[in-house]
């Protein structure tokens, strides 16, 4: 049976999402714009995980509970990083990478 | 014949927008903008996801991302106050470099995509997976099944929503 659109056009949409995030987190200054080339980065691969499970092994569920897991997990990781980045925020008066140096007084 | 042609014209629509806003968010000076064009790029994910019949995934990313990320972004970009990146020489050697590196990558990556052979299948590649297959699977005990996973993931998400309080309340 063929598939409407093949497995390999999915793939490059994910790999072209991929490397956008990759050139965003090594240009970006503002620590926020790196984070959100990071989600960026995080959810190609998530795209990736669900095409592999559909086209390779539709029997089976793991493609899918991984991008669940990773979802739940970026989800944290965000959470992380915005609350580090309002404590840089309080402590330096603004975000850029350039200036960071210290986390604490 | 026409239904497979009009999902075809759905996926490229999909995959348009996807390419487009994900390379506007980096390239974007306003930081609003980038998480913006973040959130599209997410909304275009879970059609994606609803495309390959994956509804439940589409939904929690629908869920997960639009509602709930994408507004941690807007609300720390508006407490930290820093709408516009500073200007910075266009043409720095920094960034030739990571534009090298990222078109080198794509070339790559896709070369490596299309010549490679997957192994085939002969399974319905279109089979909606039924919520109760999804909720036996994450509570199950047994192999293949995801209990343990989900409750790390609990004590994950307990650990972070401490660890984040911690780290962003005021000190005196």
């Amino acid at each position: 049976m063929e598939p409407v659109v093949s497995m390999e056009f999915y793939l490059i949409v994910s790999s072209i999402m991929f490397f956008a995030g990759l050139y965003g987190f090594i240009t970006r200054k503002s620590l926020i714009a790196t984070l959100i080339s990071i989600e960026l980065v995080l959810t190609s691969t998530d795209i990736n995980f669900a095409v592999f499970n559909r086209f390779l092994y539709p029997g089976r569920l793991e493609g899918m509970f991984f991008t669940l897991f990773s979802i739940g997990v970026s989800a944290a990781e965000t959470a992380v990083a915005i609350a580090i980045i309002i404590n840089i925020y309080r402590n330096i008066k603004n975000v850029e990478t350039r200036n960071l140096e210290k986390l604490k007084e | 014949m026409q239904n497979v042609l009009i999902l075809r014209i759905i996926f490229g629509l999909l995959a348009a927008v996807i390419a487009v806003f994900s390379i506007m968010a980096v390239r974007t000076r306003r930081i609003l903008h980038a998480a913006t064009y973040l959130l599209f790029v997410l909304f275009a994910t879970a059609g994606l996801y609803f495309f390959l019949n994956y509804s439940f995934l589409g939904a929690v990313q629908l869920l997960v991302y639009a509602g709930g990320v994408i507004i941690l972004y807007v609300f720390s970009i508006l407490l930290t106050d820093t709408d516009c990146e500073n200007a910075s020489p266009m043409f720095s050697l920094r960034r030739w470099l990571a534009l090298s590196a990222t078109i080198g990558g794509i070339a790559l990556v896709s070369f490596l995509l299309i010549t490679n052979t997957w192994p085939q299948t002969d399974l319905p590649m279109d089979a909606e997976i039924s919520m109760k297959t999804i909720g036996r699977t994450l509570m199950g005990t047994e192999k293949y099944h995801y209990l343990l996973p989900f409750e790390v993931m609990s004590l994950l998400l307990l650990a972070c929503m401490a660890g984040a309080l911690v780290i962003a309340r005021k000190r005196s």
